[in-house]
């Protein structure tokens, strides 16, 4: 039989069908992995399964989280998470993670090691394409998606054509995963891999981290894609092994597979990018960002609230003092990074330098608590959005930049690169 | 197979194209079909029949992720939408809620208002003056399957207590 050349977006939702082979364009019936809703999304989810009255396929595929608006902020938020939380009891769902144990979704599940590389993924919630990052086909859908998924174990994909991002080059101080995405979306706009797959390789993703890797696929659907993705290395593997709780499986794109395009980036020379509102396709170099004055400083998410943000955002911030008129909130991804950030000192770093540090949470990244903004306002933030009242009031601002910038330019009070500070 | 109007639009109908906003406090299927495409084409609720088509060109159902954009095509009584490409959001609602949907390069060339024949499940649109054949990608069994039954929920309810 003659072989299919394939990318690896396609060989794992190949795998999942059955099939030899699929081709981008066609609809197929998937098996899944993972299922994940949070304190959003989930309590949907929950109303239209229940129409179906059927037990939940494999209780520990489905991963339910309340990050969003935890340690909840009023009652409509408590009882949307009480929702969840009962069901989650009534169906014996191990991985139920309560306020405490808990951390942002797309910070959590890597990290526990629920998901690796082979996996399929779905969840309702856009940034659940952020688990590429392991060699994993992810991808956010509705809660009548996930609803129907939580009883079949599987749901349908329409298959998406893959664009290649291949970067060379040698990167420079202060600039890592944040930058490379948002060069990259800076460069095909917000539609510019829309309903595609984004493959990021070349020598430069080999020797990014996997914190810096995870960063680069949480955005791709900032570019409109369904889906980013980094084939499985050695890094990976030293990443999941001892983590993962099934077996994994390690895919790669064949040389000769069909891409829709391919893009290759010289990164040697990139700035630190800040993305000014309110697109992040609407990308600067750090240095042509003028003289931008900010009132708040957002350093989490689950774009960059993992230890490598944590301690290059503790780096630029060691012995320096939070400008006067800002408020830094640092917030970590989860409670295992909260707990390593305080046993690197981490946290008593950013105490002392006039920062706030919180308890895991989504909060402000979606205007939702823990530093929501006022008319007028500006903030930098390390988040993936800066729609229009992203963060809080619709006149107020976001610029979206590593956390390296964000550091910086909470000691400066504007918008500046670590260069600017030290 | 089925055998209707074509009732054509251009690109990019957007989802306030197909449902205003201003309806979308109701989500009574029948009360929004009389709204359907209102915005593009006023007079297209009242001459619209059973079985009839929508043709548009490419990105049909950009926009907001409303599921009452593809409820209020398939309350109008619309058998399928054919267009050149339809944004990822509406794509899965539509399926989801069992409306079908087809893919055809050559979308915009099927005549204004002609009458067409479709077969889903081949994926052919057969203009019935003319002869003329286009092709889109076939709908697979399972996603008919879904189809037919209305939707995926009542899909996954009738398959689980088979
Ligand atoms: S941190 Fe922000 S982008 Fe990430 S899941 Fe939470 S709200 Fe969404």
């Amino acid at each position: 039989m003659q072989r299919v050349p394939q990318t690896i977006t396609e060989k794992i939702l190949a795998a999942h069908a059955g099939r030899e082979y699929v081709e981008p364009g066609e609809l197929i019936s998937a098996r899944v992995d993972v299922l994940l809703g949070n304190d959003i999304t989930a309590p949907l989810a929950i109303r239209e399964f229940e129409r179906i009255g059927v037990p939940v396929f494999d209780p520990a595929a489905v991963v339910l989280i309340p990050d969003h608006f935890t340690p909840n902020k009023d009652i409509k938020s408590a009882e949307q998470a009480k929702i969840m939380r009962d069901f989650a009891r009534r169906h014996d769902l191990p991985n139920y993670y309560e306020v405490g144990r808990m951390g942002i979704e797309h910070c959590l599940l890597p990290e526990q090691g629920l998901v690796g590389p082979g996996d399929v993924i779905i969840g309702a919630d856009s940034h659940t394409c952020t688990y590429g990052a392991l060699g994993a086909f992810a991808t956010g859908v509705g809660s009548t998606d996930l609803a129907a998924a939580m009883a079949l174990g599987e749901t349908w994909f329409k298959v998406p054509e893959s664009l290649k991002f291949v970067y060379t080059g040698k990167l420079g101080p202060w600039v890592g995963g944040k930058d490379l995405i948002l060069h990259t979306i800076g460069e095909i706009g917000v539609e510019g891999a829309l309903y595609c797959a984004m493959e990021f390789c070349g020598p430069v993703i080999e020797n990014l981290s996997l914190d810096g890797r995870l960063t680069m696929c949480n955005m791709a659907v900032e570019a409109g894609a369904k889906n980013g993705i980094i084939a499985p290395d050695e890094k990976t593997e030293s990443y999941v092994r001892g983590r993962a709780r099934r077996p994994y499986q390690l895919f790669a794109s064949d040389p000769d597979a069909g891409y829709k395009k391919v893009y290759e980036y010289d990164v040697t020379g990139l700035e630190p990018c800040v993305a000014f509102p309110h697109s992040p396709d609407n990308v600067r170099p750090v240095s042509k960002a003028g003289n931008i004055k900010i009132d708040q400083v957002v350093i989490g998410s689950c774009t960059n609230g993992r230890m490598d943000d944590l301690r290059l955002a503790a780096q630029v911030l060691s012995g320096e003092k939070v400008h006067a008129d800002v408020r830094l909130i640092v917030i970590p991804g989860t409670q295992e990074i909260y707990l390593q950030a305080l046993k690197e000192g981490l946290v008593e770093t950013f105490l002392a330098a006039g920062a706030v540090f919180s308890t895991p949470t989504c909060g402000p990244c979606l205007g939702g608590h823990m530093g929501v903004l006022a008319k007028g306002e500006r903030a930098v933030a390390t988040t993936n959005r800066n729609f229009v009242g992203r963060m809080g009031h619709p006149d107020s601002e976001v610029y979206l930049a590593n956390p390296a910038v964000a550091a910086a330019s909470a000691i400066a009070g504007r918008i500046t690169s670590p260069e600017g500070v030290r | 197979m089925s055998e209707g109007t074509a009732f054509k639009f251009g690109e990019n109908v957007d989802t306030d194209l197909i449902i205003p906003a201003r309806y979308l406090n109701t989500s009574d299927p029948e009360e929004l079909a009389r709204h359907c495409m209102e915005d593009a084409d006023p007079t297209f609720a009242s001459r619209v029949k059973p079985g009839d088509f929508i043709v548009a060109g490419a990105n049909f159902g950009c926009g907001s992720s409303r599921e009452h954009a593809p409820v209020a095509i398939k309350a109008s009584g619309v058998a399928c939408v054919i267009a050149k490409s339809f944004a990822r959001i509406f794509y899965r609602n539509a399926f989801n809620i069992g409306l079908p949907i087809l893919e055809c390069p050559e979308a915009e060339e099927i005549p204004l208002e002609g009458r067409i024949r479709v077969d889903l499940q081949e994926g052919v649109i057969r203009v019935v003056d003319t002869g003329k054949v286009y092709r889109a990608r076939p709908i697979p069994p399972f996603m008919q399957e879904i189809i037919g039954a209305g939707g995926l929920i009542p899909y996954v309810a009738a398959r689980v207590k088979k």
